[in-house]
């Protein structure tokens, strides 16, 4: 466990009244709702950023938004901070609790309150997993396009709190894009809706305020997403290159080409050999880097487009173009990828880095992220969404050596300040979490990160909302 | 009325300090002509972006390009036609609806959130929009977003800022992102449906994997605004197809052999689409350059047809729908009835209605905006409040 990244220090009058608040929070939820034994408390201790955790106070399992908005209010009223969570798949510690808090785990609303095909809409409950929806509409023809490598596990309510994207928001937009509406509730137990079927909503954009807030606007319960129709076909195609450098500009011929291919997704060669060695995807183990585009649409049209990207491709030297023959193919290839994350916590630990860069940028930081990890003595792999720039270097290390362990988040902060400097941003996806809040000030000014705070003082003034995240522990205004 | 233009961003935060230290309401512009959009503001002030002009910076392969808030329109436009790039968002054109003159700036469309027909697959401009710059109400110059596509870094600041009318800062440069136009297009229109009938086969067109880029219902009152006249005779529901030409034409094909079952068919080609779409996207049958009051509806699309069934049993009411019958444009007899629109509105699902030209009086006595329920309006004004601590900004433009 890593201490690198400090939390609010507990609230003392919170910690000195543990048990009453238990004894309450049994009086509004019934028992099997309610955590509160420490042995049941440990799997909620952390999220998928593992290097940092902390036992939460008791953690609340509600079944509805009344439930909600009952653990809400009193939470607001005896000042006690809550921790949201959804599935706790998050890698930047956007779930990992604190001590003196309430986590509030939508894990148990998971219904699927209704599908509505004539206005391409489902409304589902905040902890209805991402994949469930697809596979909901899926026999109609229809999908959720935002499509996180976590979908198995992670919950529309998650991904609407890191406005989640995925390999195939390219084409189709991430969270935000693709949100419609959302039930939630405020700090002080008070259920609002924002949006709804119809596509334009008047007054300020707070659905698109409340995308992406990461517990720090409310709990959102029912989440209202736009579905669309699944195209003819699609089929992802393996480029191979000889170098990262080769593959990354061809990206942006690619992109300035005229062609949106729905996902073009990078690895590099660490990266094809532990999915490889994992998935048997078949990438081909002789190239330096590899590309997965894939495209969508009829047979013609995927012929017609991909003709043009291989024209690109030889231009960058491309050595290997492996079209997949069948859709059992297609899906060992996008197999392979989607398991990059887990495949590559076999064979070590890592943190994963998740900084956009602007597309002319890819070659130049893919280079200078590699000197960086031999600085640091360690190693790296690339697997990425190159389409839009979305880097995701691995960082390989062993947890058990505390040197290496702080090697690498050193080596990792130096990567996103590189993101920064280049044009871009520290987190594309992930989220700033705890990992990435002492690093917000690269980013952003002092009257920038003030205007953000000060909005979110608009929702939770006390600031009782997942306070160790997202922003700098100094600096905050008070109350 | 005093327009000021500062020409840089410290200007318009000297100006802006020294109105929220007097307490001197503000009126925020661009090119002005969208200024009838939301309530009226009175001011005697207009701090206006138009000064605060040219492109900073474009570089096609990144399928990004940042502006001034003051550059006008069709500067951008100009620049992304050369790449063969454009707005996915389609922005509508307010003038010839609201009978206002002068240039459009970026700045405003964004201000105004202001999308078209593609809206209903490619987003609203809040969307496509990346970053921001603005001066808040304090005259402090605020960055959020960025120039990068993907970005989740701190509170999503940028959709705030779109669609806020001015009313929480001015906004001085703008970064939003711009694909590749569409190589072909081509429309296939089906004739002779009822509002309901229409509203059935645009969310059967929806649900083909032929990507729809464009669905409308153009009523018999209406057709005959569009090209000239030229439509087929009786009601035209209007389905647009985009992309590589070969690829366009044959999901074009496709399109038109699973709609036959709803009527009969006709195709329009390249030109008279692109025609047929920016006058949709301009609202073209309610541009008359009269008085009466003009609608702009936000529903679910199957919602839109039974609102108008149901203001037609009460009251004159002429409309049209694009977003697959989501996005009615009404054109009212007389009175802009309201009470009447919003109840009927709200007993079927609720939705969003904006008024968008009326006469003086009757703008006077209606809020533009959908009125919201209690706890969003003062979530809303104490949003507003973190941006505008004095309140100068338009007074009363949002309601």
């Amino acid at each position: 466990m890593s201490d690198a990244i400090s939390f609010l220090a507990p609230r003392a009058d919170v910690m000195a009244r543990r048990r009453q608040i238990v004894a309450d929070l049994a009086d509004l939820l019934p028992p099997e709702c309610l955590v509160s034994e420490p042995r049941e408390l440990m799997p909620f201790e952390t999220d998928a950023f593992v290097s940092y955790r902390r036992m939460p106070l008791a953690v609340a399992l509600p079944r509805s938004t009344a439930e909600v908005a009952a653990v809400m209010k009193y939470c607001h009223r005896y000042g006690i901070p809550v921790v949201p969570r959804g599935a706790g798949t998050s890698l930047s510690g956007g779930a990992i609790p604190q001590k003196d808090a309430v986590v509030v785990c939508v894990s148990k609303m998971n219904r699927i309150i209704e599908i509505d095909l004539f206005n391409r809409a489902a409304v589902v409950e905040a902890g209805v997993t991402n994949l469930n929806i697809s596979e909901a509409v899926s026999a109609d023809g229809f999908f959720y396009a935002p499509d996180p490598s976590s979908q198995l596990a992670c919950t529309i309510g998650g991904n609407i709190g890191m406005n989640s994207g995925g390999a195939h928001c390219l084409k189709y937009g991430v969270t935000t894009n693709n949100l419609l509406g959302v039930k939630m509730v405020l700090v002080d137990g008070t259920v609002i809706d924002l949006g709804g079927k119809g596509l334009d909503a008047g007054g300020y954009d707070l659905l698109g305020l409340v995308c992406g807030h990461e517990g720090q606007l409310g709990i959102v319960t029912e989440a209202t997403v736009r579905l669309i129709a699944k195209p003819e076909g699609a089929r992802p195609v393996l480029f191979g290159f000889p170098t990262s450098e080769e593959a990354g500009s061809c990206v942006a011929d690619i992109i300035a080409s005229g062609i949106i291919p729905v996902a073009i997704e990078f690895m590099d060669k660490p990266a094809i050999e532990i999915c490889e060695a994992f998935a048997k995807a078949g990438y081909p183990l002789d190239v330096g880097a590899l590309l997965i585009v894939e495209v969508e649409g009829s047979e013609a049209e995927m012929d017609d487009m991909l003709k043009d990207i291989v024209d690109i491709a030889r231009r960058h030297g491309v050595s290997t173009v492996r079209e997949c023959q069948s859709a059992t193919e297609a899906a060992l290839i996008w197999k392979g990828r989607k398991s990059a994350f887990g495949a590559t916590g076999r064979i070590a630990d890592y943190i994963c880095m998740d900084g956009t860069v602007p597309l002319s940028q890819l070659s130049y930081v893919l280079k200078k992220t590699s000197e960086i990890i031999e600085r640091h003595g360690l190693r790296v792999a690339n697997v990425f969404h190159a389409g839009d720039g979305n880097m995701h270097p691995l960082i390989l290390f062993n947890a058990n050596d505390p040197d290496d362990a702080a090697r690498a988040e050193a080596a990792g902060m130096e990567i996103l300040k590189l993101c920064v400097d280049a044009g871009g941003c520290l987190t594309g996806e992930h989220g700033v979490g705890i990992e990435k809040r002492d690093l917000m000030r690269h980013q952003y000014s002092d009257a920038d990160l003030a205007q953000q705070m000060a909005v979110r003082a608009a929702f939770d003034p006390g600031w009782l909302l997942n306070p160790s995240k997202v922003f700098p522990l100094e600096g905050r205004q008070p109350a | 009325m005093i327009d000021l233009c500062p020409t840089t961003e410290e200007d318009a935060s000297e100006i802006i300090r020294a109105h929220a230290q007097a307490g001197t309401p503000l009126g925020i512009a661009g090119g002005n002509t969208r200024s009838s959009f939301g309530n009226a503001v009175t001011a005697e002030h207009r701090l206006r972006s138009t000064a605060l002009s040219g492109i900073v910076a474009y570089n096609p392969g990144e399928m990004v390009l940042t502006a001034r808030a003051g550059t006008p329109l069709a500067d951008i436009e100009a620049a992304l036609a050369e790449s063969g790039q454009t707005m996915a968002f389609e922005p509508m054109d307010h003038r010839p609806l609201m009978g206002t003159s002068g240039e459009p700036t970026i700045g405003g469309v964004f201000a105004a959130n202001v999308s078209g027909p593609r809206r209903l697959i490619s987003g609203a401009a809040r969307d496509s929009l990346l970053g921001v710059r603005f001066v808040n109400g304090r005259g402090e110059a605020i960055k959020a977003g960025g120039r990068v596509m993907k970005n989740v870094t701190g509170l999503d600041l940028v959709k705030l800022m779109a669609g806020s009318h001015g009313t929480l800062g001015l906004i001085t440069e703008v970064t939003f992102r711009v694909p590749p136009r569409p190589k072909s297009e081509a429309t296939i229109v089906i004739s002779g449906l009822n509002d309901a009938e229409a509203a059935n086969a645009m969310a059967a067109a929806m649900a083909l994997p032929v990507e729809v880029s464009g669905a409308a219902h153009l009523p018999m009152t209406v057709t005959w605004t569009f090209l000239g006249n030229r439509l087929p005779e009786g009601e035209a529901t209007v389905l647009r197809i985009e992309g590589l030409p070969a690829s366009a034409a044959t999901r074009a094909e496709k399109l038109a052999s699973a709609m036959a079952a709803f009527g009969p068919v006709a195709r329009l080609g390249e030109d008279d689409s692109a025609t047929l779409w920016r006058e949709i996207r301009d609202v073209k049958p309610y541009a008359d350059g009269g008085p009466r009051p003009v609608w702009r509806v936000s529903v679910a699309p199957s919602v839109g047809h039974q609102l108008v069934a149901a203001l037609r049993l009460e009251t004159g009411v002429d409309a049209f729908y694009d977003w697959q019958g989501g996005l009615v444009w009404m054109r009212m007899e007389s009175d802009a009835e309201a009470g009447l629109l919003r109840r009927f509105m709200a007993a079927l699902g609720g939705g969003h209605a904006t008024l968008m030209r009326a006469p003086a009086s009757m703008r006077a006595a209606t809020s533009a905006f959908e009125p919201q329920v209690d706890a969003v309006a003062l979530l809303s004004a104490r949003v507003k409040e973190k941006f505008d601590p004095a309140g100068i900004f338009s007074p009363g433009k949002m309601g």
